[in-house]
């Protein structure tokens, strides 16, 4: 479960001071898909950042099940990361001139989990992420963008993270291959209890979510459809 | 993160640019392989050094006339002072302990006549004892006897070179022919064997006649040249020394050692002296290949910084899925000491190469010490972590936000 209270985050740049957030405040419950809205410069990457715990915010507290998460260090940041969190790029962000297969075991090699056992489990996420077993010794730069996205998918799931932060996951694809890899969410979400945070300053992407925050000038807003809003489902 | 992935990580960015970790790598093979090829040819030269010094004669110690000098300084022409005498070296026999032999030498260059040839060399009148002490040994007919000191006959051994300038190379039947010396006839009645040029005295350009004989006819008075002592071990050659100079004092009524006429050398202290100007050569030569490493390990910190900033997203995301800074730290120093290390190893092998072909093609015997291999190691070793620590650090230090942003 995630749960945030009056969130803030100040950058300074010399003499000015700018807020990112303002006091950000909301639950999202396991399992739950929801995506966070809001247009460029509202603030939701660093809401991103701070719920993947990438960085720390000003103030407020951010507890991930159970745990405190606000005011750790770069390493218990880190550890946080490895365990908790799984990530999914706009720019996929997979190592070039590697294996799909190596790609996946990354998260597993910095878990220090044996080789044999890691091998398996990024194979497994792999076949759940939607993407076939010819391609895993591929190299990742041999993939079409929609194959990429899947591998960064599976390289999400390996480490089995309480939360998946997808970061605007389609910016990079075109429409069709962006339906697919939205469904792949649908489907984590729905079939195997994922809780999934989309980041997105799209409407119909959002729209694939259970559930949309939108946020703008760092402040969450209350808008008609930001409750409950009937997702619109796609096949595979 | 595992060892076995360290290695793996480390493989594969390496080998993904692999033209410049060769190049970088280069820097650090020259570096390395100048200093082994350096010490070694040092170290030949040494060893060069102080075995031609060794083969005058194991344990020598050398009294030469004329006032003290200090090794390599100016002479005052060996030979040419008139101070020591044929008793002085009865005296040295019979009143020092440890000494093993004595050598009365007399020495005057000539020319020498043969029939139809001639040439300029060393002649050395000496005594049957010569041989030990000097380490010469007879290939053919005889050495001096002593009956040839007592009656100072007219007999000479001859040198190999000088015997192949004087009746061509690799002669035969030489003993027995005549050979003319100051206007008098000789009777050659040996050839020494071949000591190889020494540098110092060639011993094989030589003329051996009994000293008596060369007192007589050609330096025409009762001085000798020198006094060759062998001691009976290098232990005492310091006291044998001493003792030498203590009774040589006495014998020539000297009081004030500032005046003294006569010279003690001791061939330790010639080899240590010797040796410690070669070894201070040796130091040189390594200190301009060290330089070399230095610029190599600059080549190594200049290709890791290039690195890092290449890789920033990598770095990004590998910290986004859970790394911490001691995992960048150690992927990256790890990165740069196997660049250093395997330049290394292929800068051992390639200064070991270097030392072989400077002995086989005969300039030195080059010799490659096991302590200059494991010195090398660990420079190069060292080398990789104090010019990878920068550029890791830097790596490490890489906020993930600010990393996955980079573009």
């Amino acid at each position: 479960m995630i749960e945030v209270k009056d969130l803030k985050k100040t950058y300074k740049t010399g003499d000015i001071e700018f807020q990112a957030l303002r006091g950000v405040s909301f639950v999202i419950n396991d399992g739950e898909f929801v995506a966070i809205m809001g247009p460029s410069g509202s603030g939701k990457s660093t809401l991103m950042h701070i719920l993947g715990a990438l960085d720390n915010p000003t103030s407020g507290t951010y507890f991930l099940d159970g745990k405190d998460v606000s005011t750790l260090s770069d390493d218990e940041l880190a550890d946080i990361r490895k365990d908790k969190i799984g990530f999914v790029f706009q720019s996929f962000n997979l190592l070039p001139r590697t294996t799909v297969l190596r790609n996946v075991i990354l998260p597993l090699v910095y878990d220090g989990i044996d080789p044999k056992e890691r091998e398996e489990r990024a194979k497994k996420s792999l076949l759940l992420a939607g993407l076939d077993e010819g391609h895993f010794l591929n190299l990742s730069n041999q993939l079409s963008g929609g194959q990429i996205q899947r591998v960064a998918i599976a390289r999400a799931l390996v480490n089995n993270p309480s939360l998946i932060l997808a970061d605007e996951p389609t910016g990079n694809l075109d429409s069709k291959t962006s339906e697919i890899v939205l469904a792949t969410f649908q489907k984590l979400n729905k079939e195997l209890g994922r809780t999934i945070i989309l980041i997105t300053h799209e409407q119909d992407i959002a729209e694939h979510a259970d559930r949309i925050l939108f946020i703008k000038d760092g402040l969450l807003e209350t808008r008609a459809p930001h409750i409950k809003k009937i997702a619109k489902h796609h096949t595979i | 993160m595992k060892n076995s992935d360290l290695l793996h990580e480390t493989y594969s960015a390496l080998s993904a640019n692999k033209a410049r970790s060769g190049l970088t790598m280069l820097g650090i093979i020259i570096g390395i392989a100048s200093v082994i090829a350096m010490t070694a040819i040092g170290q030949g030269a040494q060893n060069s050094v102080s075995s031609s010094i060794q083969s005058m004669g194991a344990n020598l110690v050398m009294i030469m006339p004329g006032a003290a000098r200090s090794f390599g300084g100016p002479s005052a022409g060996r030979g040419g002072a008139q101070s020591l005498t044929v008793t002085d070296a009865d005296a040295i026999a019979s009143q020092v302990s440890n000494v093993s032999g004595v050598a009365r030498e007399v020495t005057s260059r000539q020319q020498i006549i043969a029939t139809g040839t001639n040439t300029n060399t060393s002649i050395t009148g000496t005594e049957p004892s010569y041989l030990g002490i000097r380490n010469v040994a007879i290939d053919e007919g005889n050495f001096i006897s002593d009956q040839d000191v007592v009656n100072g006959t007219k007999v000479a051994v001859l040198g190999p070179t000088t015997r192949d300038d004087l009746f061509g190379v690799g002669a035969t039947g030489v003993v027995g022919q005549k050979i003319r010396i100051k206007g008098m006839e000789y009777s050659i009645i040996g050839i020494t064997v071949a000591k190889g040029g020494s540098g110092f005295s060639n011993a094989d350009d030589m003329i051996y006649i009994p000293y008596t004989t060369a007192q007589r006819y050609l330096t025409g008075n009762k001085y000798l040249g020198e006094i060759d002592i062998q001691t009976a071990s290098s232990d005492v050659s310091t006291q044998v020394q001493d003792d030498i100079t203590t009774l040589l004092l006495t014998r020539h009524n000297i009081t004030d050692p500032t005046k003294i006429d006569f010279n003690v050398l001791n061939q330790a202290s010639i080899i240590a002296t010797a040796s410690s100007v070669t070894s201070t050569f040796t130091t040189l030569l390594a200190a301009v290949a060290g330089i070399s490493l230095v610029v190599g390990g600059i080549g190594i910190m200049n290709m890791m910084l290039t690195t890092v900033t290449e890789r920033t997203r990598e770095i990004g995301l590998r910290k986004a899925i859970g790394a911490k800074r001691k995992d960048i730290n150690k992927q990256f120093l790890v990165e740069a000491i196997m660049l250093t290390f395997i330049g290394g190893v292929i800068g051992v092998i390639l200064g070991w190469l270097i030392s072989f072909g400077v002995t086989s093609l005969g300039i030195l015997q080059a010799s490659v010490s096991v302590s200059s291999i494991i010195l090398a190691f660990c420079v190069s070793a060292a080398i990789g972590i104090i010019f990878g620590y920068y550029p890791a650090r830097r790596a490490s230090r890489l906020s993930p936000i600010d990393a996955l942003r980079y573009e």
